[in-house]
């Protein structure tokens, strides 16, 4: 048997394993980020706070009308993806000739007050969500025992990337949207309704936040503040990975959760620090992030 | 269930209203001169968690059981002006810290009460000392507070590490588990829990297979669980509080650990948290509490009371332990017929015997610790539990004499060397 600095392979495998999991959380949600900032230019500080929604419609469609996880999965996203919309019409669509700041203090806001409404209803503790019965519980991996519920998350967040990736990057759509962040007066004069794009697009960005909150549901107690704990490490895996760069904040997602999970066995007490040291480094080294586009 | 949601939209309209440093102020009905106040008013400032993993378990909670405290004192009656004041320090030891000497020059605070996360407490503890005034603390865990950071202005109400450690992890070691392993959350508290289980462990004859410290408010457990799987204990020992241990406990559910052999002890649950695992998840752990609603007549009807004013939610150890400590304080400040001096009127709650529907009778030790009963308790089977928070059952009683640690032990400098 070899030893990787003193850690039986079989252990470091089963890390690496879990980082990918974490990893998957942080790929869907910087992918919305990186949508929503690559075609709309908005920074979405709300996405945390959206996150945490996604979580809740589950619950209430649990707790209220007796709606499982498989009927959550549908309707939560499209239910935050609604709300996100409606934000967009409302309040984002009148400050896009604006300084980026003017977005980031939006977004922060609505986060600030979305998360503190839920507080005041539901407390900080949390409320308990079961994992379906289909996905109970894991196989023993040899290194490891795998929870078919993780297994199933990374599956789905992998899905959900590669497909996202592909519309955007390689059909009409996809490139109607790419067309119409770069002019949308030309856009527009083809017969392209871009303001309705733009909204779509938001609240494409904002659904897949609420996607990866029920996902989280499960794992992780349907929390007020889940999103606030998560979205700082996210931005900073947006920023790693080059603001807007579609491709480069799913790998740099799942990348960062393997690197924070390598941090657990090695050095647990910097768990949480280890991603903030990456992103100083590779702000030194490539100021536009790892995928980014130098402007 | 509806019920209870209604409630708690209508307190949280309320609450709203509030600014996070809210002021309500108790008018006296008379002011006769019987006792004289620093400035004519006792005032009480509430320092916890409002935002964070600990707003549950403290909070606003402990602002309502400090009202309830001040109400039933009859202060009004008794010619005492109360005013009670409170702040969120967000788990920092700075914020905290700027919030004390704030309170302490400028604000004409009395007594720091509550005060969660043993990191800020030990910070307040020193500017409390610094500043001749009282520190009640409750929310707190360190053993540290009555040890070698011990001050003759701070009584340390409910719990601390230690008699955590005594209760639950003696209970553990004698019924097999002589193996642990530890999951730690890495500040003050969770070390000191860490250090005292540890010690009852090899004490009883077991032995510790490693630990493994987290940060604080850590989502994800799996790798330390995978850490605490592999190293083959017969015990996972959770030294850590609130969404942490919550988290830690629905994460070892989901990776086997229990159907895999190894045992949980979680040395630090609240009822907030079992409220949040739910009982399918949290059956069969065992916990120490110093307080559970459903005990006698007293705690069933103060916790009823405590639970309308709170949305529904049932008291925490913590917020009884607000609520007797203010009692007992206030008692001492009628005694002393002063709140000036804090380290006379801390001498004087040592000197009253303690006394209160919530803890029974018990005393303030020369180190500032409380001596009340500790209790043992099961989490019920799903089945056995009549509705929300009917959770416990008693296992044991810990008598008062035996669930904290022997007054020479602690290393505090207050008490003489006999």
């Amino acid at each position: 048997m070899f030893e990787l600095l003193g850690i039986p392979p079989q252990a470091l495998f089963g890390q690496v394993m879990l980082g990918l999991i974490n990893g998957a959380f942080y790929a869907m949600l910087s992918l919305g980020l990186a949508v929503i900032f690559g075609l709309l230019n908005i920074i979405n500080f709300a996405h945390g706070a959206l996150y945490m929604m996604g979580a809740f419609v589950a619950w209430f469609l649990l707790q209220y009308l007796g709606l499982g996880y498989w009927w959550a999965l549908v309707i939560s996203p499209l239910a935050v993806g609604l709300l996100g919309a409606a934000l967009e019409r409302l309040l984002l669509k009148r400050i896009y000739g604006l300084d980026h700041l003017y977005g980031l203090l939006l977004t922060f806001g609505l986060a600030l007050i979305i998360q503190g409404l839920f507080q005041n209803e539901f407390g900080s503790s949390g409320q308990p969500y079961a994992v379906p019965p289909a996905l109970q519980g894991g196989h023993n991996l040899g290194f490891m025992f795998l929870p078919t519920y993780r297994a199933w998350v990374v599956g789905v967040s992998l899905t959900v990337c590669l497909v996202t990736w592909f519309v955007i990057e390689r059909t009409k759509l996809g490139s109607y949207l790419r067309a119409a962040t770069e002019n949308p007066a030309l856009v527009q004069a083809f017969g392209i309704n871009v303001p309705r794009l733009i909204t779509i697009t938001y609240g494409f960005g904002v659904g897949l936040a609420a996607l990866a909150g029920i996902l989280a549901a499960p794992i992780y107690q349907v929390n007020p503040l889940m999103g606030a704990d998560l979205i700082i490490v996210v931005f900073a895996v947006v920023v790693i990975g080059g603001m807007g760069s579609i491709l480069g904040s799913i790998l740099t997602g799942f990348g960062l959760g393997v690197m924070e999970g390598l941090t657990k066995v090695f050095y647990p007490e910097a768990s949480n620090t280890v991603v903030f040291i990456i992103m100083v480094i590779v702000l030194l080294i490539r100021p536009a992030g790892l995928f980014g586009r130098a402007s | 269930m509806q019920h209870e949601i209604k409630e708690a939209k209508e307190m949280s309209g309320k609450l709203m209203l509030r600014a996070v440093a809210a002021v309500l102020v108790c008018w006296a009905g008379s002011a006769s001169a019987q006792v004289q106040m620093s400035d004519d008013v006792i005032k009480i400032g509430v320092l916890n968690d409002r935002s964070g993993l600990y707003a549950d378990l403290s909070g606003q909670g402990s602002v309502i059981a400090a009202q309830m405290a001040v109400e039933d004192f009859g202060a009004a009656a008794k010619g005492m002006k109360v005013e009670i004041i409170s702040a969120d320090h967000q788990n920092k030891p700075d914020v905290g810290s700027n919030v004390a000497r704030q309170w302490l020059d400028v604000d004409k605070v009395d007594i720091i009460v509550d005060v969660p996360n043993s990191g800020v407490a030990l910070a307040v503890n020193d500017i409390v000392r610094e500043k001749n005034k009282v520190f009640l603390n409750s929310g707190a865990g360190t053993s540290d507070l009555t040890g070698k950071a011990c001050s003759p202005n701070t009584v340390h109400w409910t719990y601390d590490t230690w008699a955590l450690a005594n209760g639950t992890g003696k209970a553990v070691v004698k019924t097999g588990g002589d193996t642990w392993f530890f999951i730690v959350a890495d500040y003050a508290f969770g070390q000191a829990l860490e250090r005292d289980t540890s010690a009852v462990v090899l004490a009883n004859g077991g032995k510790v297979l490693g630990s493994v410290r987290h940060p604080l408010n850590t989502p994800d457990f799996s790798s330390y669980l995978l850490q605490a799987q592999s190293s083959g204990s017969k015990i996972i020992g959770l030294a850590n509080a609130g969404s942490d241990v919550t988290n830690a406990i629905k994460q070892a559910a989901e990776f086997g650990i229990v159907q895999g052999g190894q045992n949980l002890a979680g040395l630090l649950v609240f009822i907030t948290d079992v409220h949040a695992i739910g009982l399918q998840a949290a059956q069969g752990l065992i916990l120490t509490e110093a307080f559970y609603w459903d005990m006698n007549d007293g705690t069933r009807t103060w916790s009823k009371r405590f639970a309308e004013r709170n949305g529904g939610k049932y008291p925490t150890m913590i917020h009884a332990g607000v609520y007797a400590g203010l009692l007992h304080y206030l008692k001492a400040v009628q005694a002393v017929k002063s709140d000036s001096d804090g380290a006379k009127v801390v001498a004087e709650m040592k000197q009253l015997p303690t006394q209160d529907a919530l803890f029974g009778n018990g005393e303030v030790r020369a180190d500032g610790r409380t001596i009340h009963d500790m209790f043992l308790f099961e989490v019920k089977k799903p089945a056995d539990s009549k509705g929300p928070y009917d959770y416990y059952n008693l296992r044991a009683t810990i008598p008062a004499a035996e669930a904290f640690r022997p007054l020479d032990q602690g290393n505090c400098p207050l008490v003489k060397k006999g």
